[in-house]
């Protein structure tokens, strides 16, 4: 439906194009984005963090154990795996799943998954006829408590910029091909409500315990670039 | 402020560069850069909030920044600001003297009463994002101003960051959650059936006739 201005412009200029130099350096911004999307660290900058963290202790305004526990916090206790779990809870419960519609806070602490900040759980439901996809378009904003630290992509220029007015092509590029009628809901996080998406439970996932349906939700599901897929034929 | 970081909307960012197994950081000091963050905010000492230091850079480089190179800079800038740090004491990594005892200002103005603030809208409302842009950080993107929508939900009540994020007021009011028809936002490019929802402050809402 849409194309994009440089496909526009090699279409009716090739000429410009070239002269332009933007066919030729396509794929070089492709790679510069791409470094510049988390670069290397330096080792300037793991210097500097160092040092700060040594003046922060010095002032008391960190200590080293609390510190420690947080980032060991960040990298193996939150994650995608408790959210999935929630996901197959509401795909096996009704009356849970009503209750996450409701109330996606409560639903998360009765599992378990209490939220440490002012945040608000909202889950999206996502049915053969709507699809949810969530953003930050300003910043980062990201279920961090339910479902961990946000991937690159989610907020990097490109998604950021493109969800809103395009979701189709960037639904796309993630594998995610909608029927025309499917109505899509972009959810821009602008303020304490964080988005997960409740996703379609797949087809074939019939005979599946809830641990086995919890193994097929993904992370880019809950945010609601791609859907569920079936499981794989012969698993469960 | 009309910077680069709202960018809803914008072209030609280039294809989403999808990183599989992506760890949780790509090295150690963004844990510690995130974390110590995280801890010297929960003292309630910051006076500013987080983004407005990012918001601020020059735009080349915040596109070049990664994003806990943003954290970094924020970091810094909320300690000097809210006198918790000096940048000599940045620069060296050691305490110039004893630390400052500054009152906790977020934490403090929470202890004030507040008016319970009474919604304007109800769900089901027609109402415009105003035409407003403040030079300071605001929660409204600029693809939204002046257009229509539809409150679906009120969220409750929420500090507005237009001012809570430089301790300049919590001004709790009502944020609603509005929903826009792709279409109002974009034109004629956007699929009739599809939509943008938005957590939009009371503040930044007027009635939908109010305009024209």
């Amino acid at each position: 439906m849409t194309t994009n201005r440089r496909d526009f412009l090699s279409g009716v200029l090739p000429a410009a194009v070239t002269v332009a130099g933007v066919k030729a350096s396509h794929a070089d911004d492709h790679r510069h984005q791409h470094e510049h999307d988390h670069q290397d660290a330096p080792s300037d900058v793991a210097l500097r963090v160092k040092s700060l963290e040594s003046l922060l202790i010095e002032k008391g305004l960190v200590d080293r154990a609390s510190l420690d526990a947080l980032v060991d916090k960040y990298e193996h206790k939150v994650g995608p795996r408790n959210g999935a779990r929630v996901i197959a809870r509401a795909w096996v419960d009704p009356a849970y799943k009503q209750r996450l519609l409701a109330d996606g806070t409560a639903a998360f602490a009765e599992l378990g998954y209490p939220l440490e900040r002012a945040a608000h759980i909202r889950a999206l439901e996502s049915t053969s006829a709507v699809h949810n996809v969530v953003v930050c378009t300003l910043c980062s904003c990201y279920p961090w408590d339910v479902i961990g630290l946000p991937p690159t992509w989610y907020k990097s220029a490109a998604y950021r910029s493109r969800v809103v007015i395009d979701p189709r092509s960037v639904l796309r590029e993630f594998g995610t091909e909608l029927a025309d009628s499917v109505e899509v809901r972009v959810w821009d996080s602008t303020a304490d409500e964080r988005y997960v998406v409740l996703p379609e439970r797949p087809a074939g996932s019939e005979n599946l315990s809830e641990s086995g349906l919890a193994e097929l939700v993904t992370r880019d599901a809950m945010i609601g670039v791609t859907k569920v897929a079936p499981p794989a034929q012969g698993g469960g | 402020m009309n910077g680069i970081h709202d960018m809803g909307g914008m072209e030609d960012m280039g294809p989403i560069n999808y990183e599989k197994n992506e760890p949780v950081f790509h090295a150690p000091w963004e844990g510690r850069v995130l974390s110590m963050a995280k801890m010297v905010e929960k003292t309630g000492k910051f006076r500013l909030g987080l983004r407005p230091p990012w918001e601020d850079l020059p735009a080349l480089q915040y596109l070049q920044s990664s994003y806990y190179e943003l954290w970094l800079t924020s970091l810094i800038e909320r300690l000097v600001a809210s006198d918790l740090a000096t940048r000599a004491e940045i620069a060296s990594g050691r305490a110039a003297g004893k630390p400052v005892a500054t009152e906790p200002v977020s934490a403090a103005a929470q202890l004030k009463p507040e008016v319970p603030a009474e919604p304007r809208f109800r769900p089901g409302e027609q109402v415009r994002a105003r035409n407003m842009h403040p030079v300071t950080h605001t929660r409204l993107p600029r693809y939204a101003r002046g257009k229509s929508g539809t409150i679906v939900r009120d969220n409750g009540v929420s500090a507005l960051p237009d001012t809570h994020d430089y301790s300049l007021g919590r001004n709790p009011q009502h944020v609603y959650s509005v929903r826009f028809s792709a279409r109002e936002l974009w034109g004629d490019r956007a699929a009739a059936q599809d939509s943008v929802y938005l957590d939009l402050w009371d503040n930044y809402l007027e009635p939908a006739q109010a305009c024209r």
